[in-house]
Parts: C-alpha cells; sequence; structure tokens
C-alpha cells in the first residue's frame, strides 16, 4: 500500500510535468458510454451493472499502479452524436479511456472522433475500449491504433455459428437488423456457410428495419413456407425476443442460432418453449466455469447474481478490465500512447483460464468463444425460467484467428 | 395461398389490436382536440398492472382489474392535470402529455426494473387452436380478436343507443352547444379520457403477454396508434376502424411480398442494373421498408385528404 502511494506520487510529479494526465485524483477514470435510456436502455443497463461489479472486483485486487479504476457512465441514447458529447467530456476531463458497446454505427462514429482528437492535441489522448461493437469493417478498413476490440467480430462469431449448425441441418433462413451490424452478420453468415457448408442451402435472407418490426408472425408464416430448418440471426434486444416468441408461438419446428439470445432479458421473454431450440453464439455461460470445474470462476458468477436479479454474461468485461491492469503496469504509466502500445500483443489467461491475446495487427482480441444451448437440468437456471445455457460448443481462440485487412497508422512520438 | 390465409389471420390480430389502443385516443383527439402523447404509456401500464395482478390473483380477474386502474389513472390525469393546463391551449396541452408519457416511461423502469418481465399468457389459452398448413394459430389469439370485437361492439353500442353515448357524440361534433344546453361537458370529457385510457389498458392486458412487456413498449407503439387516428380520420370511429385493420394487413403482407420497384420496373421492359441511377434505393425489396408504409400513408393522406379516411373534421 505504502509502496503504491509512493508510485502515485511519483507518477503524478513526471506526469504533471509532461503536462498529463488526472493522476492528481488518484483513479484511473473510464467513461462508458452507451443507451442508459430510451428502448435499448436494458442493454446499456445491464453492462454497467456487471462492469461494476467486476471493477469492484479488479479494484479489490489493487487496480493497477496502486490506482483503483473509477467507471463514469454517459448516457448516449443509441445516438451517435450524442456518444461524441461523451467523448468530449471524457477528454475534457483527461480520461485516459472511453468505452462503449452496443451499436456499431456509433462505434464508427467514435472510433473517427477519437482518431480526429488524437491527432489534434498529442497532450492529451483516450483509447477507445470496444466491448461489443462488432462490425467487422471496425477493425479492418477502419482499423485504428486507438481503438481496442474486446470481443469477437461478426465474422468470427459467423464462423463460429456456421460450425455449430449440425450436419442434418441444409436449409436455413438469414433475419438481420437493417444497419451497419446487421449487414455485417448477413455477409459474413453467407460467407462461411458457402465456405464451411457447401451443402447448406440459404432458403431465406432478410433485413429487417431496427426496432420497428411488432409482429413477427408474418415473417415465420414467409419462414416456414421456405422450409428452413434453422433461422440464423445476429438480432438483439427486441428484435430478438420478438421474433423468437413469435416462433414458439407459431410452434414451428425451427432451431434459432443467435447472437445475442443469452443476455439479460432474453431468456425472460424466450421462456420454455425455447428448449432445446435457442443457441447463443457467447462469450460466456454461467454454466461453463461449473462445467470445466473451475470453482473460483464459479464462484465469482455466483456473486453477481447473489447481488442482481439477473444472470452474469459479461466474462469479456472482466477480461477487458484484465488487460487494462495488465497494460497499465506495463507501461508504468497511465498515458494513452504507451498503454496503446503496451496492450499490443499483450497476452492474458482469462478468469476460466483460456489464453487470449489482443492482436497487433489490428486491435482485435482473439479469445475462447462458447455455442450455448437453452435448455433444462443445468446447474444455473436463467432469468428464473427454469432453463439454462449448457455448453454445446467450445471454440479455442486459435481457432478464431482469423485474417485481417488492417493497415495501421501508428502515431509518431511526439 | 397458405401463406395469405395464415398472413390474413395474422393482420387481423394485429390491426384488431391497434384499434383498441386508437379507439380510445380517437375519442380522445376528436373530442378534446388533445393529441395524447401519453396514450400508448396506458398501454405499458395495463401490460405491467396485468402482470402484477395476475402474480397474486391470475389473469382474469387481471382482464378487468387493470384496465378499470387505468381508467381511473386516465381520470386523475384528466381532473387534476389536463383541465388545468387546458386553459393555455393545444400547445400546453401536448407538451403535458409529453412530459406525462416521459414520466410514467421512467416510473415504470423504476417499479418493475430495464428488463422485460416475465408476464405470459394464461395456462388456459396456452394451446394452439388450430393448424393451417403447418402453422399453429395460438388459441390466445383468437381470445384477442373475440376481446377486440365484443369492445368494438360495446363502444359502437354504448355510442349510438345509450344517452350517454348521444351526448358524447353531440359534445363530439359540437361542444359549445351541449354545453349550453346544460350537460356537463367537463365531467364528459374526463369520463371519455377515463374510458379511452382504461381501452388502451386493456389493449395492453391482452396485447402484453402476446408481445413482450417492457418499459419501451409505449415508445414503440406510440408512433403507429397516432398514424392509424389520423389516417382513419378525427371524430370517426369506423375510420379509425378501418385504418387499424388496414395498417395491420399492410405491415402483414408487405412481408410477404418480396418485391421492389426494380421488379416493378421490370414488368414495363426496364431493366435496373448496378448503373442504373438510384440503383440502391429501387432494389430495396418490400419487407424491408414494410414498418415504415404506415408513414407513408400518412403523409400521402395528410396531402390528399386531410381529413383522413372518414373524418368529419380536417386534422
Amino acid at each position: 500500500m505504502l509502496q503504491g502511494k509512493w508510485f502515485s506520487a511519483l507518477f503524478g510529479i513526471v506526469l504533471g510535468i509532461a503536462g498529463g494526465h488526472a493522476l492528481a485524483q488518484g483513479t484511473i477514470k473510464v467513461a462508458y458510454t452507451d443507451p442508459l435510456s430510451g428502448p435499448f436502455a436494458q442493454v446499456g443497463d445491464a453492462n454497467l451493472k456487471q462492469m461494476q461489479y467486476i471493477i469492484d472486483y479488479i479494484n479489490a485486487k489493487g487496480g493497477a499502479l496502486g490506482k483503483k479504476f473509477e467507471l463514469v457512465p454517459f448516457d448516449n441514447k443509441s445516438q451517435p452524436s450524442d456518444a461524441l458529447i461523451a467523448l468530449k467530456s471524457a477528454t475534457d476531463q483527461n480520461m485516459p479511456f472511453i468505452m462503449q458497446c452496443s451499436g456499431s454505427n456509433i462505434a464508427a462514429a467514435l472510433i473517427d472522433g477519437v482518431n480526429k482528437h488524437n491527432d489534434r492535441n498529442p497532450d492529451n489522448r483516450i483509447i477507445y475500449l470496444n466491448c461489443g461493437a462488432v462490425a467487422t469493417e471496425l477493425t479492418n478498413e477502419q482499423c485504428s491504433f486507438w481503438h481496442f476490440r474486446f470481443d469477437l467480430h461478426v465474422g468470427m462469431k459467423a464462423e463460429v455459428m456456421v460450425r455449430a449448425l449440425p450436419k442434418d441441418v441444409t436449409k436455413v433462413y438469414l433475419i438481420n437488423q437493417d444497419y451497419l451490424f446487421g449487414q455485417s452478420v448477413q455477409r459474413e453468415v453467407k460467407t462461411y456457410l458457402t465456405k464451411l457448408r457447401p451443402d447448406v442451402q440459404v432458403v431465406g435472407d432478410e433485413l429487417i428495419p431496427l426496432g420497428k418490426v411488432k409482429d413477427f408472425s408474418p415473417y415465420l408464416t414467409k419462414i416456414k413456407a421456405s422450409g428452413a430448418q434453422a433461422l440464423l440471426t445476429g438480432n438483439w434486444g427486441p428484435d430478438m425476443n420478438l421474433l423468437i416468441k413469435a416462433g414458439v408461438d407459431a410452434g414451428a419446428d425451427l432451431r434459432y442460432y443467435t447472437f445475442y439470445a443469452h443476455l439479460a432479458g432474453g431468456p425472460t421473454a424466450i421462456g420454455v418453449g425455447g428448449e432445446n431450440r435457442v443457441l447463443a453464439v457467447m462469450s460466456f455461460g454461467e454454466n461453463v466455469a461449473p462445467e470445466i470445474g473451475n470453482k473460483e470462476a464459479e464462484e465469482f458468477t455466483k456473486g453477481f447474481r447473489e447481488k442482481h436479479k439477473f444472470d452474469f454474461s459479461a466474462a469479456g468485461f472482466r477480461t477487458i478490465f484484465e488487460y487494462l491492469q495488465a497494460a497499465v503496469n506495463k507501461a508504468g504509466s497511465v498515458d494513452p500512447t504507451k498503454i496503446a502500445t503496451a496492450m499490443e500483443d499483450l497476452q492474458v489467461k482469462d478468469f476460466l483460464g483460456y489464453d487470449t491475446k489482443m492482436r497487433k495487427e489490428d486491435h482485435q482480441i482473439i479469445t475462447e468463444y462458447f455455442v450455448g444451448i437453452f435448455k433444462k437440468g443445468v446447474k444455473y437456471e436463467a432469468e428464473g425460467t427454469g432453463l439454462g445455457w449448457a455448453t454445446s460448443a467450445t471454440v479455442l481462440a486459435k481457432d478464431v484467428d482469423q485474417p485481417n485487412t488492417c493497415k495501421m497508422k501508428r502515431p509518431t512520438a511526439s | 395461398m397458405e401463406v395469405f390465409i395464415v398472413s390474413l389471420l395474422n393482420g387481423l390480430v394485429y390491426g384488431m389490436l391497434l384499434f383498441m389502443l386508437a379507439s380510445g385516443l380517437t375519442l380522445i383527439l376528436s373530442m378534446m382536440g388533445v393529441l395524447n402523447f401519453a396514450h400508448a404509456s396506458a398501454y405499458m401500464l395495463g401490460a405491467y398492472f396485468a402482470y402484477t395482478i395476475s402474480q397474486y390473483i391470475g389473469f382474469w380477474p387481471a382482464l378487468v382489474i387493470a384496465p378499470l386502474l387505468c381508467g381511473l389513472v386516465g381520470a386523475a390525469i384528466e381532473m387534476w392535470g389536463l383541465r388545468r393546463v387546458h386553459r393555455n391551449g393545444h400547445i400546453a396541452e401536448l407538451l403535458f402529455t409529453f412530459g406525462l408519457a416521459l414520466i410514467i416511461e421512467k416510473v415504470v423502469q423504476m417499479s418493475w426494473g430495464l428488463l422485460p418481465v416475465p408476464y405470459r399468457v394464461p395456462e388456459l389459452l396456452d394451446f394452439p387452436l388450430f393448424k393451417i398448413y403447418g402453422t399453429q394459430f395460438p388459441a390466445y389469439r383468437a381470445f384477442m380478436l373475440a376481446i377486440s370485437a365484443l369492445m368494438f361492439g360495446a363502444i359502437w353500442l354504448g355510442l349510438t343507443r345509450t344517452r350517454v353515448g348521444l351526448v358524447i357524440q353531440a359534445a363530439l361534433t359540437h361542444p359549445d352547444m351541449a354545453s349550453a344546453l346544460g350537460h356537463n361537458v367537463p365531467r364528459i370529457f374526463t369520463l371519455v379520457f377515463a374510458a379511452g385510457t382504461a381501452l388502451a389498458g386493456l389493449a395492453g392486458v391482452i396485447g402484453g403477454n402476446y408481445q413482450v412487456t417492457e418499459p419501451a413498449m409505449a415508445f414503440t407503439m406510440g408512433p403507429i396508434v397516432f398514424v392509424v387516428v389520423v389516417f382513419g380520420g378525427l371524430g370517426s370511429l369506423s375510420g379509425c376502424f378501418i385504418a387499424s385493420i388496414l395498417m395491420g394487413l399492410i405491415q402483414t403482407f408487405a412481408v410477404v411480398f418480396d418485391v421492389s420497384l426494380a421488379d416493378l420496373l421490370a414488368k414495363f421492359g426496364f431493366v435496373v442494373t448496378s448503373t442504373t441511377p438510384f440503383a440502391e434505393v429501387l432494389n430495396v425489396t418490400l419487407p424491408r421498408v414494410g414498418a415504415l408504409l404506415p408513414f407513408l400513408m400518412l403523409v400521402l393522406i395528410l396531402v390528399f385528404r386531410p381529413r383522413g379516411l372518414m373524418g368529419t373534421r380536417d386534422t
């Protein structure tokens, strides 16, 4: 503790001279912006609670450089313009990190904003931690030195999803939301189907307006008529809940392959009708830890469950803070440029014990991933539905290591 | 053909749900001139009340109690809120209901949380009624159809066959004259507002478990209800009915027809290629814009027939 204080004092002086960061306040501030109001508020709120839980844990473990992490939430109402206002406030207060999870369109705006800001203000830079905006472009065409993505991108998730398709499924139907992310899912799933499962026929391929459809039964009629055996969707929030609900109501003999059915609110909306039908490509499920016999990880997730009414799904967030901890310690400073450099090719064992790596070429994390199936008889049920996510497949980090097309521009020393 | 029949049924169910919501709003709007932004919030409240009540005493009592509670909330809003604001003109009323909608959403978020609540279809109705071409038609949807048809009948009878109904109709078209004849017009206003809110609540009770009960449900339902009311025309319940069914069917069938403007042009021998100007727009298929069609129709009807389908007054 004493040593920690000494360290922070020293760094305060060093950075004070360098005209740098808000060290004097004693915490490492992470701005967090996501929808905290409006139709997608549930997403942001669930993220916030899980992050707070993780931060408390990381801080109890000593934080980084003897400092504690502090989360500062900003509501962006799902609007890129509001996210940029959050970025402005974060940089005004010299925060070294801004984090954002939902909405690839917002992420694209943030990358652009952060790039410009860092170019113009070499003495007040900021790192953008992407905790869930997964459009493939963000670490390819749009890749940036200041952007680190801590979730697998759509291409990787699509590959995991396609690999999880059982052999007897030969007809699939695609439904996605009509915006950057949904179109990205649509394209990538088709690419990997052609590549890995040429026997599978895409019998329907549809884009729906984001958050506008209130009744999915007509879509189900169409899906049934197409003879599809599986529905592949990247939909999230109400667009996914209503879709699966309509499918269960119509008694459709379908399997649902989703990216987000396991997130807070999903299991409640799906209900028992989704038993053995709904699958989720997920970064984590509460039953993973007991399945692999990792007591410590199980305790950690159980701790969250006891505090909150919903399930812990955000193992990825814990990985983020473990990377931050490691990178800040490695950089020996809270200077964003140094941290960003330290983060490149950093390898951390995540709390489940799997190897992960922050790829240097495009700042995309390479981590293990799971496919969960919604069924009865699991140790931890989801949201009191009596059903929970059992792991049906585990894909290791080395198997999702897809190539990238990023041409990274690194900052010249200032 | 099979797709047609199933879609027709689905369109009817959705249209009738819209009608339950819109009928209350159209009464309020045409009578009091208040564009009630909080109307869809009553829909949400109905669903949440029903969820909570059904946890203790079951769905069937909730079906009666929740709309009544919503009606009480509506009456309170009218008597202690709107009536005071009314003196300051329509803009003030508009802003008042707008603020109210935001407050109700926040209150719902604070009392029931941000996540969807497990409000489920009662077990008694949780079975497939019949199967058409392999697609189940849930009994609950038939129940929704029945409830909304009953309600339509009840309102229609109430408005045309009872004394109160006649006074309401009079106050609808000639509020000053009705008042001059000694009728207590403010009380009628309260009654209509409460009844309209209760109807929205009822729609919430049966729509909440058909869709998903969550704090965003008012926000997603709100705009489409306004479209129905304006499209159907002020002061006309039958216009509102036709508009609701029409919107339900349009949205349902738009999903089914995979055509784009390019296909239409191809019929006239004009082939769209990637080099054609606006090729992107021309190739957008109907399902992709299906949910936006009602709004397009709103714009068109305001331009060509501002009083709506069967309206008696200009909007």
